[in-house]
């Protein structure tokens, strides 16, 4: 084959520009924070046109990755714990962290009328599997077992207890079924102001320590534009809409 | 004491999950190796294509399914739950069933190979000696297979042992009932417990290492390649 040499010294400008530019964003989501990032990239990448590349997962499983050469530009935490110990240790540009979503809690069954509105299913003891996220690795994990100890309820399900890897894992339990209820993120079953299938309880703020949820911009996104443009985009009007029709507080 | 108590009752439950997986797939892997070694019937490809199905299919694959089956809304929940068990999953039976089936490869393969490696002469030389064929199979077929069970149980045993994605899909992280070693490991990570991590993932490799070592030594010296 004869190689066209103009041609090919154009594609490899484009290649090499095309990098340069850096017009793509790689970010590392939170599970629970799954739905609504979609909605918000789609307006983003419309908006701006940047490009946002996302990778979902638990909160943990990313602090090694990220502390391990993970090619993640921005991280949207689960959690503030983990984006302040990664800023401590010096992997964040420094001034980028901030609160971008405040978690909401809900017990939620895919069975309609199964889960009533005070939440009394959990007392009344009737079902065989409770599913909750992993509380070392998952904070909404650790504000199902804050509620559950409020409750005075640590005791009496100890042992119906099923954990989901990360939230996602734990709606999974639920939606399939294989677990009569659990607790789950609200933005994972909740839809421009109400639950979308099933029925649920969303858990008063007052019963759990609040699942605050920090962003970073991560050392390998410093000299990205696109990473800077979507900590301001996300911070703006447009994706805070977004973020509360999902039931998170801001 | 760098391991936890958590930690060894992981251990322990991988051991038994292990053992009992490698048990029952000796028992109904034996004729499945044998009809596949012996067979001329049409079924042989499938059949054998299908005990090798999770040799290729990723763990999500097979753990996706059996959460989908076994549970409230699946033929095998369905059923288990009409003979009154309730649902396998987040149960040690559950994980059983489901190390059977993404292990069964490592047990089929090697018997058959063992079985076809015998060849018909000594079964038909046992035949006109008028052994029955229930004679045939444990004075000659099986001693004769023996570096194959070996293998099989090796294998068998081992790739138990290093199952993760199955357990995931459908364990529910129990403790004593369904959090095997491969998930304390990926707990401790996620928790940022690196050193806990280091001495189960080193273990592993240690235990990986000798069991390969073992059935890589065996063979060259005594058994040739089967």
């Amino acid at each position: 084959m004869k190689i066209h040499a103009p041609r090919l010294a154009v594609l490899v400008a484009a290649l090499a520009f095309g990098s340069a530019q850096a017009d793509e964003v790689q970010v590392a989501v939170a599970a629970n924070f799954t739905a609504p990032i979609q909605a918000i990239a789609a307006d983003f990448e419309k908006d701006t046109g940047h490009k946002l590349v996302a990778s979902y997962g638990a909160t943990g499983q990313f602090y090694t990755q990220i502390k391990n050469g993970a090619p993640f530009e921005v991280f949207l935490s689960a959690d503030d714990t983990t984006a302040k110990k990664l800023e401590n240790e010096g992997d964040t540009v420094k001034g980028s962290r901030f609160t971008y979503a405040v978690g909401t809690l809900a017990l939620w069954s895919a069975k309609d009328g199964y889960v009533d509105a005070k939440g009394e299913v959990l007392k009344g003891n009737q079902f065989k599997h409770l599913s909750i996220a992993n509380p070392k690795a998952a904070p909404y994990g650790l504000a199902a077992t804050q509620v559950l100890a409020r409750q005075g309820l640590t005791e009496q399900v100890k042992d119906k207890l099923v954990e989901g890897q990360n939230i996602t894992q734990t709606y999974q339990f639920v939606s399939t079924g294989n677990a009569e209820l659990g607790f789950v993120a609200l933005s994972q079953i909740y839809k421009d102001g109400k639950v979308t299938h099933g029925s649920a309880w969303i858990v008063p703020a007052s019963l759990h320590d609040p699942i605050k949820q920090d962003a970073v911009i991560l050392n390998k996104g410093k000299d990205n534009a696109a990473a800077k443009a979507f900590i301001d985009y996300l911070k703006g009007p447009k994706a805070a809409a977004v973020i509360k029709s999902y039931g998170y507080e801001l | 004491m760098p391991l936890s108590s958590a930690d060894f009752s992981a251990i322990w439950l991988t051991v038994k999950l292990a053992s009992l997986t490698t048990v029952i797939l000796l028992l109904i892997g034996t004729p499945i190796a044998l009809w596949l070694s012996r067979t001329r019937s049409w079924w042989r490809g499938p059949i054998g294509a299908i005990v090798a199905l999770p040799l290729v299919l990723p763990p999500t694959v097979i753990g996706f399914y059996l959460l989908l089956t076994m549970g409230p809304n699946g033929y095998v929940g369905q059923f288990t739950q009409w003979l009154g068990l309730g649902t396998l999953t987040f149960s040690f039976a559950g994980l059983v069933i489901g190390s059977v089936i993404y292990s069964m490869p490592f047990v089929v393969q090697p018997l058959q190979n063992a079985f076809a490696a015998i060849g018909t002469r000594p079964l038909e030389v046992a035949a006109t000696l008028r052994a029955n064929p229930w004679d045939t199979f444990f004075t000659v077929t099986l001693p004769l297979a023996r570096p194959g069970f070996i293998t099989a149980a090796i294998l068998g045993f081992a790739h138990t042992v290093g199952e993760f994605g199955v357990v995931l899909m459908i364990g529910g992280n129990i403790p004593d009932k369904t959090r095997v070693v491969s998930v304390q490991i990926y707990d401790h990570v996620e928790a940022m417990e690196y050193a806990q991590a280091h001495w189960l993932a080193g273990a592993m490799v240690v235990f990986a290492f000798v069991v390969l070592l073992a059935l890589y030594s065996s063979r060259k010296t005594r058994m040739g390649w089967s």
